[in-house]
């Protein structure tokens, strides 16, 4: 009895989602083109998170530092460290950490957003006054989310590197020159590259998930709650999940 | 105003039929209504009636299950997303609680109909969104954000970004509940002049009788889900339908009291269910 209650509810966030996205793409190239909209977007998606993100790389950088080194040290490829730590941030962790992060920082504020603007009929009063909902709420923030997020990950890169850099050479004793070498000697454009556009498709993965869950809000302030937390939640999953498949396509 | 702006050969906004049910729950079921050009049409009835739901059928913000809305001679629900934008043109809505966006000014909320929907240059903007704010009295506060205003004044700036840009048809969504006495009669007042001065058409939704009997060339009751009495002020003062004389005079006991508790998904569908209090007090419509 409870699951095919589920899988409806499966379909129909499924069909929702698609028929968002359809509309984004829709209306994108239609003026009136809100520059200033997309900018405050911007600021709030990208510079607004910058600290978290870059905090959390420069953990992750430091954790994965300490990790790589005493599992490679038991085949004394310590060495090795520096390319280890560069490729995990790169292609990987970077992209999906800054999504999760930026997920719970700007996804559920589009959420929150969307939601109130729904159960007070703001967005009503847009439609009323000729203004597609889509076109003025949604368009600015995929796309702002979409072009701000790689270059989050592109800081979180550089300093989830320097982490691992400070463990390994300060705390570990590392040679640094040698360190640095191998940070770069296996890196290719490829993948900084394949990390990037993950970023980019967590970005646009995540605000349009935030604003689907804000824009089919029912039932007041508890229903905006719902919807803040099901924009985090259904986009974490939705991350990790097409990471893998992501990563399986640009491996 | 007193002359009947009525004409039976024009239809402005004509209703056959509108069902909706939202899940088990039928809150249309088969309206049926006409509205002529410049005509002030005031819809009462209980809350939870269905009113906020047919003012959002009109301009097409809900789709109906069955049943036509034209406007114009338009079909509304037969419209694609595209023609819908442009349809809304000719409407103003306000809605109940204002429905201001919270992250604008109420210069710019009041302003974003004109920049959106009309040709105005700034200064024309500028001066109309004043014109707008000083109708409903409030000055001075035009660079306050929603948030900083109280109910009765958000509510009054929702009502002066419906009408700024000059819509041949206002939707009122109980613009005067919870506003003190001297500021609804303005907002009658408002409502009054734009009907004769512009010729626009409105429908207004209201639970305040005295409102209703001021601004209202005609008054149409709503009740489970049907328009049950419908007349000019004058005359539905006098219909003799239990209903009517009980929300008119707002006495607790009553035909309308005892059908609330009673209505379940399944009672109540049937047509003759409503019938218990007769319907011989349902004027005919002309």
């Amino acid at each position: 009895m409870k699951l095919p209650g589920a899988v409806e509810r499966f379909f129909e966030q499924m069909g929702r989602f698609v028929e968002i996205v359809g509309r984004v793409f829709a209306w994108t190239p239609r003026p009136p083109y809100d520059w200033r909209e997309l900018f405050r977007q911007m600021v709030k998606v990208g510079v607004n998170s910058m600290p978290v993100v870059l905090l959390t790389a420069m953990f992750t950088g430091m954790v994965l530092a300490l990790q790589t080194f005493s599992v490679l040290s038991r085949f004394n490829a310590e060495s090795f460290v520096g390319s280890l730590v560069a490729l995990s941030m790169v292609r990987e962790l970077s992209a999906v950490l800054s999504g999760l992060i930026v997920a719970g920082r700007a996804g559920s504020a589009m959420g929150a957003e969307l939601g109130t603007m729904r159960v007070t009929e703001q967005i009503d009063a847009l439609e009323v006054m000729a203004t597609d909902p889509v076109h003025y709420l949604v368009v600015p923030r995929v796309w702002a989310s979409t072009l701000m997020l790689p270059l989050l990950v592109a800081l979180g890169n550089g300093v989830g590197i320097f982490g691992g850099y400070l463990v390994a050479v300060v705390l570990m004793g590392s040679n640094p020159v040698s360190y640095i070498n191998r940070t770069f000697q296996f890196m290719t454009s490829y993948d900084l590259f394949s990390g990037l556009i993950k970023a980019a498709a967590f970005g646009f993965l995540l605000a349009v998930i935030g604003c689907q869950q804000g824009f089919h809000t029912t039932g007041g302030a508890e229903g905006v709650g719902r919807s803040t937390t099901s924009a985090v939640v259904v986009a974490s999953i939705a991350i990790l999940i097409s990471d893998f498949f992501l990563t399986r396509l640009l491996f | 105003m007193t002359e009947p702006s009525r004409k039976p050969d024009t239809v402005k906004i004509r209703i056959r039929d509108l069902r909706k049910a939202f899940g088990p729950k039928v809150v249309l079921d088969g309206v049926n209504v006409d509205v002529a050009p410049a005509e002030s049409l005031v819809v009462i009835g209980g809350s939870g009636t269905g009113k906020s739901v047919l003012l959002k059928h009109i301009i097409g913000l809900l789709r109906p299950d069955s049943g036509t809305v034209e406007v114009d001679g338009t079909a509304v629900e037969k419209l694609g997303n595209r023609e819908i934008t442009e349809f809304r043109r000719k409407f103003g809505m306000a809605f109940q609680e204002g429905a201001l966006f919270d992250s604008m000014t109420i210069w710019q909320n009041v302003a974003f109909p004109l920049q959106r929907l009309t040709k105005m240059s700034h200064g024309e903007i500028n001066d109309r969104v004043e014109e707008c704010l000083e109708m409903v009295r409030l000055e001075g506060v035009s660079d306050k954000l929603p948030s900083q205003l109280s109910g009765g004044m958000r509510r009054r700036v929702g009502f002066a970004r419906a009408v700024a840009h000059q819509p041949e048809i206002l939707l009122f969504d109980e613009p005067t509940t919870g506003l003190d006495p001297i500021t609804t009669a303005l907002i009658d007042e408002v409502i009054l002049d734009l009907s004769d001065r512009l010729k626009t058409t409105s429908i207004t939704i209201t639970h305040d009788m005295e409102s209703a009997f001021r601004i209202g060339d005609r008054i149409a009751m709503l009740n489970r889900g049907k328009i049950i009495a419908e007349a000019p002020p004058e005359e539905f003062k006098r219909l003799d339908d239990p209903r009517v004389q009980q929300f008119i005079h707002g006495r607790a006991e009553g035909p309308l009291s005892e059908d609330a508790p009673a209505r379940g998904p399944r009672d109540s569908r049937d047509e003759t269910a409503g019938s218990k209090v007769g319907e011989s007090g349902i004027p005919n419509r002309p």
